[in-house]
């Protein structure tokens, strides 16, 4: 083969894509994105209280963490869901290449539905969860936690289909909260209170259109909005506005949080770790361990960790599960170790609040099996309570119960009332 | 007639881990350098004034922490500074940067690929696992394999339950690691040129493989297993260049009482029956001592300072067959200004990392060609560092002292030895290359200092200047290293051991040989071990 090996550096200016990609390398000065409603939130942030989420510089909170959950709990809440990686998978063959990679029948996810799913590597473990959006027969979105472009791409040869991952040019609203419908109907959107739980539908907004599914990560009455980021402004002020008179906040993540514990959902790399980030294989886990075994159709055909599934439930190699347990008192057992009979280590808190709205301590832990499966009696957690420099050592009695820890009958109600 | 504990041949960074060992086990220990200076290939010297040179070995990450910690080496004056990342520079005028934020870096590679941006994680967690496999096994003799003592039976055993402890995945991976080339396993992640490119560096340096010849891919592994402060794949530089790190060991060493005799070059070790009884030093002084360590490569150790007929023949032919070919050269600049890249941002933070310009994989190959071929590179693969934008020590305010790790620089030019008009065409290589990205270069240079594997050789003492003491391949690793049998410091020559680079786990300024070897010895002699901290855990 001949040598073609050029020394010297071509002139800058030769073609457009690397124009394009010199254009960028600017992105090492903003080592935290803002995100297209970035101008809002800052105006609004009080705690100035940032955190990274996936590299966008998102709030703990704006100006009260308590506050903040009660504005989800009694009035409607705004929150930036921006950040979430979203991916745009479109072509005939979408409805084939997601069935082949997530564990749930996309057949039965009709055009204007969501379902939320998870998926998994060829070993079965879970490499996300997520939430899929069917806004046409033959094009989807699917938002994760984690990046899988890779995954999706290699997953994707030979399906006629495309994958984009689309995180930067979509932006995310959640609006969620007993007064969160009442908004958005004042606000113009007209027929969104046709909108069932996990429906979706476009509306005309500032000469584009915004995608409002009938979803949210609280447990509550709530809505996600989706724009493309030059609209992003406009949307938000097109809520505020019309939230003024329905006591709409905008909050940070730490109030979210608080609710979606409540609601019973986990959170990839908080509840488990995904398996492309677990550095340890021990810490990998099936759906089946993280109370996700709901969403395995085996009927559908095969899909990416199918026979690894069928393998580890026919063996019972499954080791560890995920329960939602009720402590006794309300003193919160954060990452707090569970034993069997005050003595055993048999798993770990995860997460673990005092629920304001069900006036229980409750909490979400991944324990080894038998434990939290079969044997369920004599749980308890030990709290290690920080209080002005000492540790009071609590060792309290944990029951095994049902996730969602709360119900709330405003969530599914059609058509939605107004709070 | 003085008769010392033991003798070091050697006060290389390997050579003094294992004189402090010993001394602070209470033997009296010399340490004979030939040298003017210590530290071996890990100096830092003024060789233009004003300007402090790391001559040889020029960034730090592999040196134990936990030898740091026994040897009190921040009480001496070691420091070590982690730094920003660094850039391969691209032929169309751009760079491709590597950044310490996870988020940076992953928008700098979506530049290229936004595919290969998220793929990253995944090379990163399978690097990771085979790293926390390695990890633990550096600071441990390797087991012979052949012997049914208890303790050889038991960390076997150990090696065992750890592999066997890997899921199947992860043990194919690691099998894979261990032979594959480092431009096949990049391509099991990425599918960008200049991206692998970026990687596959760490898989050659130091050694006379190309990026497609197989075994490659544990050598980048061996470069990720480092550490800046438990910031695990970190690389730094040691303040006031890597002569710092054997400044700090020669200055622990004699504050707990043993002796460095420098200008003093051994030629041979006195041995008698059997039993190495001392060195001879080149003026024809005999230097007695109970025992003698060599931190010379295996090759100088055994064909230059010990008669052949005290050698077992299968010993001495697979020392004549090991593997420690010369592959790299250096080219240290004194500057008396910051260079200038156009194609890099002023306030770039690749200023402060490692800088490169072979930006595809067939350029890398075609690099090692030239090599095989007997000749340096016609367009050599670079590593370039400034640590003066880090380190105000080593240069005066405003002016640079940049180091230039050059591949490949074979040991001898089409088939005779380099001279000295090779050598400045060597050098021209280099400066033409960096002037292509860096326009002014030339103007810039105060001094020049340059190395071919013969000037590393005679000066340092490495053969062929091999920067490794001999390759890392797999057949040179754990118990094969440096000769199968003979993996555990010990040589056929009683009282004669070794403790350099050519032994486990091998070469990259890690001072694990020169420990683990003092542990052997200690144990030979009966002595506690207390003073050695184990390997910290890997949890």
């Amino acid at each position: 083969m001949a040598r073609q090996i050029r020394k010297k550096p071509a002139s800058k200016t030769a073609n457009t894509v690397v124009s394009a990609r010199i254009a960028a390398q600017g992105h090492f000065r903003t080592l935290r994105l803002g995100t297209p409603f970035q101008p809002r939130i800052n105006a609004l942030a009080r705690t100035q209280d940032w955190y990274n989420w996936a590299g966008y510089r998102a709030p703990h909170s704006l100006w009260d963490e308590e506050l903040e959950y009660f504005a989800i709990r009694s009035q409607a809440a705004l929150f930036d869901i921006s950040p979430m990686t979203k991916y745009r998978i479109e072509g005939p063959d979408a409805e084939a290449l997601l069935n082949r990679v997530t564990l749930r029948d996309v057949a039965k996810l009709k055009p204007g539905r969501v379902h939320y799913t998870a998926w998994c590597d060829d070993e079965g473990f879970v490499l996300d969860d997520g939430t899929l959006f069917r806004l046409s027969p033959t094009r989807f979105r699917l938002c994760s936690q984690e990046r899988h472009l890779p995954w999706l791409l290699d997953s994707a040869i030979g399906f006629d289909v495309t994958v984009e991952e689309e995180t930067e040019a979509v932006a995310g609203l959640a609006l969620q909260g007993p007064t969160s419908f009442a908004v958005l109907r004042d606000a113009g959107f007209a027929g969104v209170e046709k909108l069932r739980i996990f429906d979706l539908a476009d509306f005309p907004h500032d000469g584009g259109i915004v995608t409002i599914s009938r979803t949210g990560f609280t447990g509550d009455l709530g809505y996600e909005l989706f724009v493309s980021a030059d609209k992003a402004l406009s949307l938000w002020d097109r809520l505020m506005i019309a939230g003024e008179l329905r006591g709409i906040r905008a909050i940070g993540y730490t109030a979210l949080n608080r609710a979606r514990l409540e609601a019973g959902l986990i959170v990839a790399n908080a509840d488990f770790t995904t398996a492309e980030h677990a550095i340890r294989a021990d810490r990998l886990r099936m759906p089946d361990e993280i109370g996700l075994g709901f969403m395995i159709d085996l009927e559908k055909g095969h899909f990416n960790g199918r026979r690894a599934i069928l393998e580890a439930r026919a063996k019972r190699k499954l080791r560890h599960v995920l329960v939602g347990l009720e402590i006794e008192g309300n003193i919160p057992a954060e990452h707090a170790i569970v034993y069997y009979k005050k003595s055993q280590e048999v798993g770990l808190v995860s997460a673990a609040m005092w629920s304001p709205m069900a006036k229980r301590n409750i909490a979400i832990a991944s324990l080894e099996r038998p434990f939290g499966d079969t044997i369920a009696e004599d749980l308890w957690v030990e709290i290690y309570a920080m209080r002005e420099l000492q540790y009071q050592k609590l060792m309290k009695r944990a029951k095994v119960v049902a996730r969602p820890f709360i119900r709330l009958d405003r969530r599914t109600a059609n058509p939605p009332a107004d709070f | 007639m003085k008769v010392w504990d033991a003798i070091i041949i050697g006060g290389g960074h390997n050579g003094l881990v294992n004189a402090c060992y010993l001394q602070r086990a209470g033997l009296d220990v010399l340490v004979v350098e030939k040298n003017d200076w210590v530290g071996g290939a890990a100096t830092s010297r003024e060789l233009t004034p004003g300007f402090l040179y790391s001559n040889c070995s020029y960034v730090c990450s592999l040196f134990r922490p936990e030898i740091m910690r026994d040897l009190e080496l921040p009480r001496f004056g070691l420091q070590v500074i982690a730094y920003e990342g660094g850039a391969v520079f691209t032929r169309d005028g751009d760079y491709l940067a590597n950044y310490r934020d996870h988020d940076a870096h992953r928008r700098e590679f979506a530049r290229f690929s936004k595919r290969d941006a998220e793929a990253y994680d995944r090379y990163a967690r399978d690097v990771t696992r085979q790293c926390r496999f390695i990890q633990p096994l550096l600071m441990r003799t390797a087991p012979d394999p052949t012997s049914l003592r208890p303790r050889d039976l038991g960390e076997l055993l150990y090696l065992g339950k750890k592999f066997a402890g890997l899921s199947a995945q992860e043990m194919a991976l690691t099998l894979r690691f261990w032979t594959m080339s480092i431009s096949e396993f990049l391509d099991e992640y990425f599918e960008t040129d200049v991206i692998k490119a970026n990687f596959a560096l760490s898989g050659i340096i130091g050694t006379a493989l190309g990026p497609m010849s197989p075994g490659t891919a544990y050598v980048l592994l061996h470069h990720y297993m480092g550490e800046v402060d438990g910031s695990v794949g970190a690389w730094g530089y040691a303040r006031g260049g890597m002569g710092a790190v054997t400044k700090a060991l020669a200055a622990s060493f004699k504050s707990s009482g043993g002796t460095i005799r420098t200008g003093a070059e051994v030629d041979h070790v006195l041995v008698s029956r059997g039993k190495a009884r001392g060195v001879v030093l080149a003026g024809g002084e005999e230097v007695h001592g109970k025992l003698v360590v060599s931190n010379a490569d295996v090759k100088r150790t055994f064909l230059k300072l010990i008669e052949e007929k005290e050698l077992p023949d299968i010993f001495l032919r697979r020392v004549r067959n090991f593997k420690i070919r010369g592959s790299s050269g250096k080219v240290n600049i004194a500057l008396d200004s910051l260079p200038e890249f156009p194609a890099l941002p002023k306030d770039s933070p690749v200023y402060r990392g490692d800088m490169h310009f072979t930006d595809s994989m067939e350029r890398m190959e075609r690099a090692y060609d030239d090599w095989k071929a007997g000749r340096w590179s016609a367009d050599p693969f670079l590593d370039m560092v400034i640590p003066t934008t880090l380190d105000p020590t080593m240069a005066p305010p405003g002016k640079h002292f940049m180091s230039c790790f050059v591949q490949y620089a074979p040991p001898k030019v089409n088939g005779r030895e380099w001279t000295d008009a090779d050598r400045d065409g060597f050098a021209e290589s280099v400066i033409a290359q960096i002037a292509d990205y860096s326009p002014g270069f030339r103007d810039r240079i105060v001094h020049m200092e340059v190395r071919t594997p013969r000037e590393i050789e005679a000066e340092v003492g490495l053969t062929e200047g091999n920067i490794f003491q001999g390759e890392l391949t797999f057949d040179q690793l754990l118990f094969n290293r440096p000769v199968p049998g003979y993996a555990q410091y010990r040589s056929p020559v009683g009282g004669l051991y070794m403790c350099g680079s050519s032994t486990h786990p091998g070469g990259g300024v890690m001072g694990a040989p020169g420990r683990n070897a003092a542990a052997e010895i200690l144990r030979d002699l009966a002595k506690s071990t207390s003073h050695m901290s184990p390997a910290h855990d890997v949890i």
